[in-house]
């Protein structure tokens, strides 16, 4: 952070000499900051699923949630500052009401996912706002099928076949390759085993891991055994959090649906079941 | 005070050249047939006789208009180039629903300075063939089959008794043709020729009916004379 004084990031509107905008930058590290969100498309649907990290032990179970629902066929999950999130979401659901209304036709989520951009874009342009302090992954199936998209803070948006965004996304990307290069692809029922694995393992590990590891050496032992991490830093494991996930598929009649609380359980189950044999190995 | 016979059903303007019309539009397994007569008339003049009533919107998207001339032609010019710009943003033609969606807010937002009782009709690769029928108020409406214009009135029962589902483009045409011949032979305000148009997946195919050569039926044959005929040799037996 040697920009820190040199007075380019006290504006949006202002560019550093070598041609950065800090307050996107920042915006970023709101973002880093968050707990992971991960979409995956699968053959048949598509998931997204949040780890919601629980500050208080007062709050109601199941609660301010990070998914939203933008059209029937439409979700949303954001990493980052909630209230961006929830503002963010407002605003996609005005846009896919209005396509229906001109169009007479379901937005895809390619044309939502590019009015979010712009509308995300326009507030790195003036020096009266800040930058969205939120990632967003747009998931839904319209007619070209299972679509997942995410959106930056500088207003950018890739398509993806999986995507992780928040705190420990490297990690969460690693083993969303791993996913994808099964043979014969993944259905969605198996992909809400692989990221309920995968929410639960980051959660219980990765809150200790950004403070002990720099990011290239978490990387690099993911890359050899993921839950040898788990083992290392087992002594802080208590951070609690709830496991939030929604899906696109033909079980739910291709609506924007929550995955049902008795499947979420049992991948819950599988998962915490997965990784203390996995403790227990090492 | 406004009498039943001083309110001007048509609501056209003094001299305002009207499409006192048939049209129609009729779906079948892979795209849709359009039809219209070519009347265009300003009380009993006619106009134009070789009027084209059926207005293409897009690639495979074409409408039949009536009412006033000029106002729809101003909403499908209007149409038209929303159906132009949507193809240039999206990078895909407008689907028939979305056309469908652009002329009923037009034709319903104005619906108190217009008279345009529109049929929209086309093929995309969503739905296949389909027809949207927008009367005058500015309601939508998904049909089989829709036929529209001061013609349509006289035709209503033959549609009824003769479409069936399963048809294919030969007998949607020959129905659209016949249909056509039986409005504009009874309606004053439609005549002249018959003009149609074949949308499927891989063409746009116009027809042209002169109108010398429209189905006649029975009309023109020595009706009371055969009967005699075919009588006497009963009473002979």
């Amino acid at each position: 952070m040697s920009s820190i004084g040199t007075g380019y990031d006290l504006s949006v509107s202002t560019y550093s000499p070598d041609g950065r905008l800090f307050q996107v930058e920042y915006a970023n590290k709101a973002v880093e900051a968050a707990g992971v969100a991960v979409g995956l498309r699968c053959t048949d649907g598509i998931i997204l699923g949040v780890e919601r990290l629980l500050h208080s032990k007062l709050l109601v179970k199941g609660a301010n949630r990070r998914i939203q629902s933008v059209d029937e066929h439409i979700g949303m999950a954001t990493a980052g500052l909630l209230a961006d999130g929830k503002h963010l979401g407002s605003r996609a659901r005005d846009e896919a009401a209005n396509f229906r209304e001109t169009y007479n036709a379901p937005v895809t989520v390619q044309v939502l996912s590019d009015r979010i951009s712009g509308y995300v874009q326009a507030y790195t342009c003036y020096g009266s706002v800040r930058p969205f302090g939120i990632s967003t992954l747009v998931a839904g199936a319209d007619k070209t099928g299972p679509r997942l998209f995410c959106i930056e803070p500088s207003g950018v948006f890739y398509g993806y076949r999986a995507c992780a965004v928040g705190k420990g996304r490297a990690l969460a990307r690693t083993e969303l390759e791993k996913v994808l290069a099964k043979e014969g692809g993944v259905s969605v029922r198996e992909g809400v085993m692989e990221v309920a694995r995968m929410l639960s393992g980051l959660a219980s590990y990765l809150a200790p891991l950004a403070i002990s590891l720099s990011r290239s050496t978490a990387v690099e032992s993911v890359k050899n055994d993921v839950l040898a991490i788990h083992l290392v830093h087992d002594d802080n494991q208590d951070k609690a959090f709830e496991l939030e996930m929604t899906w696109v598929c033909e079980e739910s009649g291709m609506k924007h649906a929550a995955v049902p609380a008795d499947l979420l359980a049992e991948a819950e189950e599988k998962a915490k079941a997965a990784l203390e044999e996995g403790m227990e190995e090492d | 005070m406004e009498g039943i016979n001083t309110v001007d059903l048509m609501r056209l303007k003094h001299g305002e050249v009207n499409l006192g019309t048939s049209i129609m539009a009729v779906r079948f397994e892979g795209g849709v047939v359009i039809g219209a007569d070519t009347r265009t008339t300003t009380g009993s003049y006619i106009a134009n006789r070789v009027t084209d009533k059926l207005t293409h919107i897009h690639d495979r998207i074409y409408c039949c208009r009536s009412g006033s001339a000029a106002d729809t032609q101003a909403v499908a010019d209007a149409v038209h180039q929303h159906a132009q710009l949507y193809a240039a943003i999206y990078g895909e033609r407008p689907p028939v629903a979305t056309v469908a969606a652009l002329f009923e807010k037009l034709c319903y937002d104005n619906k108190d300075q217009l008279s345009a009782g529109i049929i929209v009709a086309g093929w995309d690769k969503e739905k296949g063939g389909s027809v949207y029928n927008i009367p005058l108020g500015g309601g939508t409406f998904q049909q089989p089959w829709a036929i529209g214009g001061s013609g349509s009135t006289y035709v209503y029962g033959y549609c009824d008794a003769t479409y069936q589902e399963g048809w294919g483009e030969a007998e949607t045409l020959q129905f659209v043709k016949n249909t056509l011949a039986l409005a504009m032979a009874r309606d004053g305000s439609s005549g002249g020729c018959i003009r149609m148009c074949v949308i499927t997946e891989d063409k746009v195919e116009r027809h042209f009916v002169p109108g010398n050569e429209l189905p006649r039926f029975w009309e023109g044959k020595e009706v009371i004379g055969g009967l005699a005929q075919t009588t006497k040799p009963v009473a002979a037996a």
